[in-house]
C-alpha cells in the first residue's frame, strides 16, 4: 500500500483535531482534538518509519505519546482545578490575558 | 624666618582655623569657636608683622619677593605655579586685611553668642579672611581669580548666614549673581593680557608688558576695562553696587569686616597691583576716575534720604571706594592706598558702634525709630562720633590725611582732573552732612523707648516678638535671626576692647601721611610703585589749600547737619517737600535697582519664562516627547489589539502561519 493512503488519513485525522481545537468551547474537548492532532502526527511518523525500514520514526512516536500523556495531565488537572473554582469551563469565558 | 615663609604662614593660619571649625562644629563647647577663630587670624597678623619687619629690613631695591611652593599646572603655554608675591603693596594689604579682621573676630565673640550657628558663623569668617589673604597675595592670575571667587563665595555665605530669612538668602543671591558678573570681567580681562605676555606671573607680566602692548592699544585697553568690571562688581561701583545695601542682611560684623574694611577694597588693590597696565591704557584709567567720582556722589546723595542705619553706612562705603578708586585711576596710588587704610578703621569701627545701638534697640535698624541713644550708650556714642569726624574728614582723625592726600594729588594733575578736584571736595560734604544726620538722629534728642529702658532700668529692651528688621516679617525659628539676647559694647568686653582700640586707629591712623611731615606710607610703598610713569608732586599751595577747604568743608557739614535736624527740625521735611523730585530720586536710590531690573532682570526672566512656557513646554515637551510617545503608543495599540485572549484565535493564527511557511518551502523547493 502506498504511504500516500497513510499520509491521507493522517492528514484528514489532523485537520478533524485543527478544527476541533478551533471552533469547540469546551475544553475537554478541546484537549480531545488535540490528542487527535498528536496522534495524526504519530500515524505520519510510524508510516515513514516502515517506509524507510528503520525504527527511528517509531522512537519518536513512542516520545510523542509521553508528552502527550503529561500533556493531558496538566490540561485535565486545569479542568479539574476550575470546576472546584466554580469557574465556567468555558474557553471562551476565560480571556483575561488580553493586550 | 625669611618674608616669604612669613607670608605662606599668614594663608596658613586662617586656613587651619577654617578647617579645625568646620570639622569640630559640633563638637565645639560654649565662645571655644569664637576665640579659635580669634586665635588663627591673630597668628596671621602676627605673620603679618613678621613680613613687614622682614620686608622693611632688605634694600628698597629688593624688596620684590615671590615664593612657589609648587606648580599647579604646567602644559602647553601655562605655566600656573602656588605663589605668593611679597612686596610693600601686598604687605601692607595683609597687615590691614588680618588687623582688621582680628578685631573684628574679637568683637564677634560676643557680638554673636547668642546665635545658633556660633561656630558655622567663625568658620565662614575664617575662611574670608584666608580668601582675602589669598587675594590680595596672589603671586600670578591664577591665584588672584581663585582668591577673588573666594571671597565672593565667603561673602554669599556670610550674607546669607540667617538662613531663615528670605529678605537674607535674596540678598546673598544678588550679591553672588553680581559677583560672578566681576568674576567673569576678571577672567576675560586675564586672557587679553595672557594673549600677549604668555605668562600668568605677574611680575613677569609687569615687565613684558611694556615690550608686547603699545600705549593706548586695543587689548590692553579692552582688558584694563574688563579687569575693571571685575574690580566695580567687587567694589560696588556703579553700575555693579546694588548687592552691596542689600548685604547688609547679614549679620553686623560681616557688614564691617566683608561689605567695610576688606572684601569691597578688593577693586582698589586690583588697579594698584595692575598699575603698570592701566598706564597703558589712559582711556581704562579715565573710564576708573569717571565711575569713582559718580559712585561717589550719587552715594553720598542716596546716603542722604537711606533711613536704615547700616545702610546709610553701606552707602557711604561706596562713596568712599568711590574716592579710593579714583585715586588709584589717575595714579595716586599711595593716597588711595592711605585712604584704604583709614577707611577700613573707622569704617570698621562705625559698623561694629552700629551694631551696638541695633542691639541696644532689640534689632531695630531704622533711623526713625532711634533717638536719644546718646545717654544709654555713652561708650557707643563716643566710638560712633570719633569714627563719623574720621569720615568727615575733620583734622586730625585718620580721614581727614587721607581723604586730602587724594584731592591734592588729583588736583596736581591739571587739566579736567580739576573737576574730579572739585567733585571731591562735594563729595565730602556730603559725607559730612549724611554722617551728622545718622548721629544726630540716633543719639541726640528724646530717649526712645528702648534707651529709656536701658537709662532707668539698666535692662537691655527685647521685643516680645523676635522680627525681621527688613520686613517686619516675625522670625519663623530660633536659628535663622541672631537669637533672642542681643548684645552691647556697653555690657561685652571683647566688643568693647575691638571698638576702643579701631577707635584709637580712627584717630590716629592719620600719622603715617601727614603731608610734609611724615609721609611715611608713600615712602614705604615707593618700591611698588618704582615703575609707574605718573609722578604727581602737588606744590605746598595745593596742600595747603587742600587742608584748608577740607577741615571747612567738613565743619560746613556738620554745622548744616545740626542745623537741619537738632536746631531746626522743621527744615528737612521742608525741604523734602520743596524738591521733591530730588527727594524722591534720593529715596529710591537713584531708581537703579528698577533701571536694571528694567534692563536685566526682566528680559532675563522673561527669556526664562519664554524658554520655559514656549519652547520646553511646546516643543521639547510637546513636539519631541509628545510625538514620541504618540507614536510608540499608537503603534502597540495596533498591535495590541491583536491579543484579544481567545485561544482560538492564537491556534488560528498558528496554523495559518505553519501552513503558509509550509506552503512557501512546497513551492520553493
Amino acid at each position: 500500500m502506498s504511504i500516500a493512503w497513510y499520509l491521507a488519513v493522517s492528514a484528514l485525522i489532523f485537520a478533524i483535531g485543527a478544527g476541533g481545537v478551533l471552533v469547540r468551547r469546551n475544553p475537554l474537548v478541546v484537549l480531545l482534538c488535540l490528542e487527535l492532532m498528536l496522534n495524526a502526527a504519530n500515524l505520519a511518523l510510524v508510516a515513514f518509519s516502515r517506509m524507510w525500514g528503520n525504527g527511528a520514526g517509531q522512537v519518536f512516536a513512542l516520545i510523542v505519546m509521553v508528552v502527550a500523556a503529561c500533556e493531558v495531565t496538566v490540561g485535565l488537572g486545569v479542568i479539574v482545578a476550575m470546576h472546584r473554582h466554580r469557574l465556567p469551563v468555558d474557553l471562551d469565558a476565560m480571556r483575561e490575558l488580553q493586550g | 624666618m625669611s618674608a616669604t615663609t612669613a607670608a605662606w604662614l599668614v594663608l596658613a593660619a586662617p586656613l587651619a582655623g577654617t578647617v579645625l571649625l568646620a570639622a569640630l562644629f559640633k563638637a565645639l563647647p560654649g565662645r571655644s569657636a569664637g576665640w579659635i577663630g580669634t586665635a588663627a587670624v591673630a597668628l596671621s597678623f602676627l605673620f603679618a608683622l613678621v613680613a613687614l619687619v622682614k620686608l622693611q629690613q632688605a634694600s628698597p631695591a629688593h624688596r620684590e619677593l615671590t615664593s612657589t611652593l609648587w606648580s599647579i599646572t604646567r602644559s602647553v603655554g601655562v605655566n600656573a605655579n602656588a605663589s605668593v608675591l611679597v612686596d610693600p603693596l601686598s604687605v601692607l594689604m595683609i597687615c590691614v586685611v588680618a588687623g582688621v579682621s582680628m578685631l573684628i573676630h574679637l568683637y564677634s565673640v560676643s557680638y554673636l553668642s547668642g546665635d545658633r550657628g556660633y561656630s558655622r558663623f567663625f568658620a565662614y569668617l575664617n575662611f574670608f579672611v584666608f580668601s582675602m589673604l589669598l587675594l590680595v597675595l596672589a603671586g600670578n592670575f591664577l591665584l588672584l581669580i581663585v582668591g577673588w571667587a573666594f571671597v565672593g563665595a565667603a561673602s554669599y555665605m556670610l550674607i546669607s548666614f540667617w538662613y531663615r530669612r528670605t529678605t537674607a538668602t535674596r540678598a546673598g543671591i544678588k550679591a553672588f549673581v553680581i559677583n560672578v558678573v566681576g568674576d567673569v570681567g576678571l577672567v576675560l580681562g586675564t586672557f587679553f593680557i595672557f594673549r600677549h605676555t604668555h605668562t600668568l606671573d605677574f611680575v613677569a607680566t609687569f615687565h613684558l608688558a611694556p615690550k608686547v602692548f603699545a600705549s593706548g592699544s586695543g587689548d590692553v585697553t579692552a582688558g584694563c576695562v574688563l579687569l575693571l568690571v571685575g574690580a566695580f562688581a567687587k567694589s560696588a561701583q556703579i553700575p555693579f553696587h546694588t548687592w552691596l545695601p542689600d548685604a547688609m542682611e547679614g549679620p553686623t560684623p560681616v557688614s564691617a569686616l566683608i561689605h567695610a574694611a576688606t572684601m569691597v577694597t578688593a577693586g582698589v588693590y586690583l588697579i594698584a597691583r595692575m598699575h603698570p597696565l592701566f598706564q597703558l591704557a589712559p582711556a581704562a584709567q579715565d573710564v576708573g576716575a569717571i565711575v569713582g567720582v559718580t559712585t561717589l556722589l550719587i552715594a553720598g546723595t542716596i546716603g542722604l534720604a537711606a533711613t536704615d542705619i547700616k545702610r546709610v553706612i553701606a552707602y557711604s562705603t561706596m562713596s568712599q571706594i568711590g574716592y579710593m578708586i579714583m585715586a588709584v585711576s589717575v595714579g595716586a596710588y599711595a593716597a588711595g592706598l592711605f585712604h584704604l587704610m583709614t577707611h577700613a578703621f573707622f569704617k570698621a569701627l562705625l559698623f561694629m558702634a552700629a551694631g551696638s545701638a541695633i542691639g541696644a534697640m532689640g534689632g531695630e535698624q531704622s533711623l526713625d525709630r532711634m533717638s536719644g541713644l546718646r545717654r544709654a550708650l555713652p561708650f557707643t556714642f563716643v566710638c560712633f562720633l570719633v569714627g563719623g569726624l574720621a569720615l568727615s574728614g575733620i583734622p586730625p582723625f585718620s580721614g581727614f590725611f587721607s581723604k586730602d592726600d587724594i584731592l591734592a594729588q588729583i588736583g596736581s594733575h591739571g587739566g579736567w582732573y580739576w573737576g574730579l578736584y572739585v567733585a571731591g571736595y562735594v563729595g565730602a560734604l556730603l559725607t559730612a552732612l549724611y554722617t551728622f544726620r545718622m548721629i544726630f538722629r540716633a543719639f541726640l534728642g528724646e530717649p526712645c523707648t528702648p534707651a529709656r529702658e536701658l537709662i532707668d532700668h539698666g535692662h537691655l529692651f527685647h521685643p516680645a516678638q523676635p522680627t525681621n528688621p527688613a520686613n517686619g516679617e516675625i522670625e519663623d525659628s530660633d536659628v535663622g535671626f541672631p537669637g533672642p539676647d542681643h548684645v552691647i559694647a556697653e555690657r561685652a568686653l571683647p566688643m568693647r576692647l575691638a571698638m576702643g582700640l579701631l577707635a584709637l586707629l580712627a584717630i590716629g591712623g592719620g600719622v603715617v601721611g601727614i603731608p610734609k611731615t611724615t609721609s611715611w606710607l608713600d615712602r614705604f610703598l615707593a618700591p611698588t610703585f618704582a615703575d609707574s610713569t605718573i609722578h604727581l608732586y602737588p606744590s605746598n599751595h595745593l596742600i595747603y589749600l587742600g587742608l584748608a577747604v577740607g577741615t571747612a568743608v567738613g565743619l560746613l557739614g556738620i554745622l548744616i547737619a545740626w542745623l537741619v535736624w537738632v536746631a531746626r527740625p522743621a527744615i528737612a521735611p521742608a525741604v523734602a517737600r520743596g524738591l521733591r523730585p530730588l527727594a524722591s530720586l534720593f529715596e529710591h536710590k537713584w531708581y537703579f535697582d528698577e533701571l536694571i531690573d528694567a534692563l536685566v532682570v526682566a528680559p532675563s526672566a522673561w527669556l526664562g519664562r519664554f524658554a520655559s512656557n514656549t519652547f520646553e513646554r511646546l516643543f521639547v515637551n510637546a513636539t519631541l516627547i509628545g510625538g514620541t510617545t504618540a507614536i510608540v503608543r499608537a503603534g502597540s495599540a495596533t498591535v495590541r489589539s491583536a491579543e484579544s485572549g481567545f485561544v482560538r484565535y492564537y491556534v488560528g493564527f498558528i496554523l495559518v502561519g505553519l501552513a503558509a511557511i509550509g506552503l512557501y518551502f512546497l513551492l520553493a523547493s
